[in-house]
């Protein structure tokens, strides 16, 4: 089961997730995608939910279907980076406005990075 | 199947348990039906599945009134146990492939495989909620063209309803028509398309839980909770 946030529509937090998920390379480029209710089942959400994050997958180019034989994962691997860069970059603009709201300077902002990064390694 | 209800109301004595409902529910939805104890959720399940008369209106399937053909095509779990429960389950699903003819032994197999259930034990030796599992497995095995659950959780801890809820997704069919009344509507909001919100005999809400979110920015729990609470 999928933590869903139930106050959000469900399908933008498929999309989002399967993106992620993409980009991650869980689901490889050119894979084949597990069908809507397979997936749904796995997510347990409603299979029409879904297909509606799959259709939004496809506009985005990030999906695409062969009708003979199932959905894939868009072969674009540029596509692909360029998506994980753009959500890098959303990510990073939170932590700073969330920082900057705390009244730190940049410097003190690098220095909280720095320590958590060395902190990761040790 | 399609399911028409128009200008319906139910009485008992002089007291209304549904009032003048107008609804129509299209194919291949999973509709939750959602509404406080004495709101009308019963009354009207129970005129979907032809076992009440209506008072005034009337419910269409396909075109038809409940009756012969309606009761071939949806596949019922009431909210009480109805089945013999002197039975192995192996007999039980022995007297469903006899009585209806969507009947699917292999589907049964395999669903009452996944829930674990021990079918050579007589019904009665399992617990309350294994004894709703079965139930429920037996109603899904059906290729029906309706599906109406009538509190299909309520007796199952949290693993069983998760397992309840897969069930439920993988196993009706795509042009089927899912009603499901319940009270634990955070467990199964996700599984919805619809729901209807019924309060006094009268339908408070219809639309997509989708669009809820959306247009509220809240979970259909909470905007329960907030309508019953408020109106």
């Amino acid at each position: 089961m999928w933590q869903m946030d139930s106050n959000r529509p469900i399908y933008i937090q498929l999309v989002e997730r399967i993106i992620k998920e993409i980009i991650a390379g869980k689901y490889q480029p050119g894979e084949k995608m597990p069908t809507v209710r397979e997936l749904a089942e796995i997510a347990r959400v409603n299979p029409n939910t879904m297909q509606k994050a799959f259709s939004q997958l496809e506009q985005k180019g990030m999906l695409y279907t062969d009708r003979t034989v199932g959905r894939y994962v868009t072969q674009d691997q540029a596509k692909i980076r360029e998506k994980g860069k753009q959500l890098a970059r959303q990510l990073g603009e939170k932590f700073l406005a969330d920082m900057r709201a705390l009244g730190l300077t940049e410097d003190e902002i690098m220095e909280v990075l720095k320590t958590l990064m060395s902190g990761d390694k040790a | 199947m399609k399911i028409e209800i128009m200008n319906l109301s139910k009485k008992y004595g002089s007291l209304y348990a549904l009032q003048n409902v107008n609804l129509t529910l299209g194919q291949g939805r999973i509709v939750g039906l959602l509404g406080p104890n004495g709101s009308g959720k019963t009354t009207l399940i129970k005129l979907l599945n032809g076992l009440i008369q209506p008072t005034q209106g009337q419910i269409l399937m396909d075109g038809q009134k409940p009756g012969v053909y309606s009761k071939s095509k949806i596949s019922y779990l009431p909210d009480k146990t109805y089945l013999n429960s002197q039975m192995t389950v192996e007999q039980l699903v022995d007297l469903f492939g006899d009585f209806y003819a969507d009947f699917n032994f292999s589907k049964a197999d395999d669903l009452l495989k996944r829930l674990n259930i021990p079918v050579q034990q007589k019904l009665k030796t399992l617990s309350k909620g294994t004894q709703e599992k079965v139930q429920l497995a037996l109603v899904m095995s059906r290729e029906a063209e309706a599906y109406i659950l009538d509190e299909p959780i309520g007796g199952v801890d949290p693993v069983g309803r998760d397992y309840i809820l897969q069930t439920i997704i993988s196993q009706y069919n795509r042009n089927a028509t899912v009603i499901i009344s319940t009270h634990l509507i955070s467990d199964v909001e996700n599984v919805l398309d619809d729901v209807i919100m019924i309060k006094n005999g009268g339908i408070f809400l219809y639309d997509s839980v989708e669009n809820i979110r959306e247009r509220e920015g809240k979970s259909i729990d909470e905007m329960f909770k907030e309508v019953m609470r408020w109106y």
